[in-house]
């Protein structure tokens, strides 16, 4: 069993207008007659409209009080289909479903669902505000859930960590020809590079220095070419271990065009050593080295004083196969780019630079994490693009219409006391990040 | 002696979502499902279209061998419970066997109730509960010139309206004053009345048939008043009665059904009960009632699944709601609720007799809808339902409710829980 694809109703586009009813009952009944049709409108414009329609339920109440066998659900589409032959017109489905979704069709005689006609339905198109979307977001549960799991069960992160997630995912999808590489951070923390002699991977784990992770394996990827054997490099390693004291072995290696993958955990600073800030701690952030109140001899301190390296911009200035910056709270943008990443690294040096969330150093309820991540992207506070040598800079999910930074910055603790003048500091950041990777944009596809 | 974790006697609706719910929660633990039904599970409910040939018998089953395979279910068919002996956790059986179980849940719903009247056991006749009844019926039917149908509840009047598409001559004869007495009103039930005179049934309500003697057609009936009818098929519909003469060992607490608890559980331990066999609370009343309609079976049956499992995610009964769909010469009834006007409470009515089109809604003094049923009216019976059991207050929108029942109901669901 998978996930399913699904019709999608974004009620604040919906203008009433009811084409998808008449395309529907053009489609279902041959007439355009909008009582006959499957998917329903119902509300009104001063109270806004919603959607009376079948939800396909994964545990139908319908299906259970058909005494006639006449209602399935296919667990290949997810769809619940009912076969006219066998139904007795009982109507007891209607009374067993509460969201009207299988009701009377006065004109047949005979109760009557959405069918999703077969995987194309006939409303989404016709809908011209684009209020009905036919969802196809299961792509990555359907792919990749039977993909071998290649981390241990149980690795010890934080409750709340987003890491395991992008550990796991990433795994899957490099597959098991693969060496890893995972300096000291989150990652090794957590216990990918194992205890007591066995490995928290399915595969070759090494720990390298902060100092030399890229070195070290572009090595170990140079060793396998000359006994002739195909295999991916990749690397974990935290944003401290990249920008900061790891960054040299990295800019070598770019400059090299090693053919490996470099991904870059940012959860901006050293947090599996005690939340110290590193070179991509954002200005303003409470730090255990950046701390509020009484810092170092005494003298007032307000965080970070430094604005964040911009470290994947550095990386695309090394003319790299392919630079990326992902998010975990857009895992189909970021699966397309791990993707592009892996072919890459068969050629030369890819970098992917993710975003992620730390609830225990940026001080955030547990369920918060893919709340933060995407408050990040929605107030340009972190920005979405690739790069390649042939097609340069581009977004791949901008953001037209951003949030003000502060809805971000007030969904953790690390930003509490700023000041207005912090807060204003920040935002004026961000605009002024934002015009310059426009113009990078630009010019490289000039 | 045979032994498995979970016993679950019966095999259509509550049964087979108990089924379903023990699944979803222990996918290992040995499960036995036994019926002393010969065929594979199928619905009651479905019969009448047995009877009118327009269901095929061998296209109603819910469930073949294969999904039991697949579900690790061993499927007993053809075996009777025929004595419970709860406090040795042992389920006797009618070949004499026995098995041992952990947990048993008794889901063996109703049978006919025969009334005792006097010259019944000397005539032949028909009841329709089981497939084999609905094939005999079948058969019976095709060469049937005149027929009584004793009992004008919706097991008779399906019945009656299949003996009269099939061109018999009817007689319904019904002890209360009106048709479909406890499922729909005095006004519902005179259109149904209508459309079966209309098609040339006779309807003798407030009639009581006190003697019954062989004839030469089949049985000849006298009524109360001294009339008599001539019958060549005589059914007998006149109500049902829990099955759990297997109660033998005193222990199960019951009345006129099972007595459960809110999580369907009897009074002793391992035991649980659900559907037309059980007596549940019910949703307008503490006193513990029979429901005995599908729906509810299912729904009593997949909360015994649940609790018999021990899956956290249940949640406890929240009463027996009456819910009937009734179909009858191409059209509609629908009764949603309670028919009693609650304390305070209000009842509106809206008949076109033109269209035939009636609306009654019931409401409780602080605005709740408690009822609400309808002919030729379509509303969606389970949107009403959730309004019902969610006491939604719709003093905003109660005129409004009844002037559209179904818009105005759609957009309260869309609005409080989609
Ligand atoms: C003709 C007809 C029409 C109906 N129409 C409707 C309708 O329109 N709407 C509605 O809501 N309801 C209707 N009903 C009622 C509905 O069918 C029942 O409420 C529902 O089937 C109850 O399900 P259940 O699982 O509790 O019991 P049942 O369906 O009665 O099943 C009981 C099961 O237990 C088995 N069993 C019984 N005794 C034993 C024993 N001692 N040992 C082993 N197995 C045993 C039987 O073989 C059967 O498998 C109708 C019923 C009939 C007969
Ligand atoms: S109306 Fe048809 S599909 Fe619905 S419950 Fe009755 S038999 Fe099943």
């Amino acid at each position: 069993m998978g996930a399913y694809n699904t019709i999608s109703f974004d009620a604040n586009k919906c203008d009433g207008c009811g084409d998808c009813m008449t395309a529907c009952a053009t489609a279902k009944t041959g007439t355009d007659d909008k009582a006959r049709s499957r998917i329903q409108i119902v509300g009104s414009a001063d109270d806004g409209f919603e959607l009376a329609l079948c939800r396909q339920c994964g545990d139908p109440k319908c299906v259970t009080v058909c005494p006639a066998g006449a209602l399935t659900k296919d667990y290949a589409s997810g769809v619940i289909d009912w076969n006219g032959d066998k139904c007795v017109d009982c109507l007891l489905c209607t009374v067993g479903c509460a969201y009207a979704g299988i009701a009377l069709d006065e004109g047949s005689g005979h109760v009557a669902k959405c069918d999703t006609c077969d995987g194309a339905p006939a409303c989404v198109p016709a809908c011209p505000h684009d209020a009905l979307t036919y969802v196809t977001t299961s792509r990555i549960y359907n792919e990749v859930g039977d993909w071998e799991d290649l981390f241990a069960p149980g690795l010890a992160g934080c409750q709340g960590c987003n890491t395991e997630l992008l550990m796991r995912h990433t795994l899957r999808r490099v597959g098991p020809e693969t060496v890893l590489a995972t300096p000291p951070g989150c990652v090794p923390g957590m216990g990918s590079v194992g205890f007591n002699g066995t490995t928290g991977t399915k595969i070759p784990v090494f720990h390298p220095l902060l100092t030399n992770t890229a070195a070290m394996l572009a090595g170990i990827k140079r060793q396998y070419k000359r006994v002739g054997r195909e295999v991916n490099a990749l690397a974990i390693a935290g944003d401290g271990g990249a920008s900061d004291v790891g960054f040299q072995s990295l800019s070598g290696a770019a400059e090299r065009n090693e053919q490996i993958l470099f991904m870059v955990v940012d959860n901006e600073g050293y947090m599996n050593t005690g939340m110290q800030r590193s070179s991509c701690t954002p200005y303003g952030a409470w730090t255990s080295t950046t701390p509020i109140g009484v810092g170092s001899g005494g003298l007032p301190s307000q965080g970070k004083t430094q604005d964040a390296k911009n470290l994947p911009l550095i990386m695309v200035n090394h003319r790299c196969e392919y630079v990326a910056t992902a998010s975990t709270a857009y895992m189909e943008d970021l699966y397309d780019k791990l993707d592009k990443a892996i072919q890459a690294s068969k050629r030369g040096f890819a970098y992917l630079h993710v975003y992620s969330p730390c609830t225990t150093g940026w001080r955030f309820p547990t369920d918060q994490n893919m709340e933060v991540a995407r408050k990040a992207v929605e107030t340009n506070f972190v920005m979405l693009w690739e790069y390649n040598r042939t097609d340069g800079l581009r977004f791949t999910r901008p953001v037209d219409d951003p949030l003000p930074v502060t809805e971000y910055l007030r969904a953790m603790g690390r930003f509490r006391h700023l000041s207005p003048d912090q807060i204003s500091h920040i935002q004026a950041k961000v605009v002024e990040n934002l015009a310059f990777v426009k113009q990078m944009a630009q010019r490289q596809s000039a | 002696m045979e032994q498995t974790k979970y016993l679950v006697v019966g095999s259509s609706h509550a049964a087979l979502e108990a089924v379903t719910a023990i699944r979803m929660h222990d996918p290992e633990g040995s499960l036995t499902l036994l019926t002393r039904d010969p065929h594979l599970p199928y619905s009651p409910t479905v019969l009448p279209y047995v009877v009118s040939g327009r269901s095929a018998p061998d296209g109603i089953f819910l469930r073949d061998e294969k999904f039991f395979a697949r579900l690790g279910v061993q499927f007993k068919r053809g075996t009777a419970l025929k004595a419970l002996h709860p406090t040795r956790n042992a389920a006797e059986l009618a070949d004499g066997s026995e098995i041992a179980y952990e947990k048993i849940l008794l889901a063996t719903g109703a049978s006919p109730a025969i009334p005792p009247i006097p010259g019944l056991d000397q005539v032949a006749y028909h009841v329709l509960r089981t497939l084999d009844d609905a094939t005999k019926l079948n058969a019976a039917i095709r060469s049937s010139k005149q027929a009584v149908v004793l009992g004008a509840g919706l097991v008779g009047m399906h019945a009656a309206e299949n003996l009269v598409k099939a061109g018999a001559k009817v007689t319904i004869v019904e002890m209360a004053k009106q048709l479909t007495d406890g499922y729909f009103d005095a006004i519902a039930a005179g259109l149904i009345e209508k459309a079966f005179t209309d098609n040339g049934a006779t309807i003798l309500t407030g009639s009581r048939v006190v003697k019954l003697a062989p004839s030469a057609v089949g049985a000849t009936l006298t009524l109360e008043n001294g009339t008599t009818l001539e019958a060549d098929l005589l059914l007998v519909a006149t109500g049902v009665r829990p099955n759990m003469d297997y109660l033998t060992d005193g222990q199960v607490e019951h009345d006129r059904g099972i007595l459960v608890s809110d999580s369907m559980q009897t009074s002793v331990a391992n035991v649980w009960s659900a559907g037309d066999c059980a007596q549940a609370k019910g949703f307008f009343t503490a006193d513990k009632v029979m429901n005995a309609i599908l729906p509810d079976a299912t729904e009593q049956g997949r909360i015994a699944g649940m609790a018999m499992a021990g899956d956290p995610g249940l949640k406890q009964y929240p009463g027996g709601v009456p819910l009937n769909t009734y179909h009858f010469f191409g059209r509609h009834a629908i009764s949603v609720g309670s028919s009693k006007v609650p304390e305070g409470g209000e009842m509106v009515t809206r008949f076109d007799e033109a269209s035939g089109r009636y609306l009654k809604a019931i409401f409780s003094a602080d605005n709740r809808l408690t009822g609400i049923y309808g002919v030729n009216e379509f509303f969606d019976g389970g949107v009403m339902c959730q309004l019902i059991l969610r006491r939604v207050d719709l003093s905003a929108v109660r005129e409004r409710l009844l002037a559209n029942p179904l818009a105005v109901g759609r957009e309260l669901m869309s609005k409080l829980w989609r």
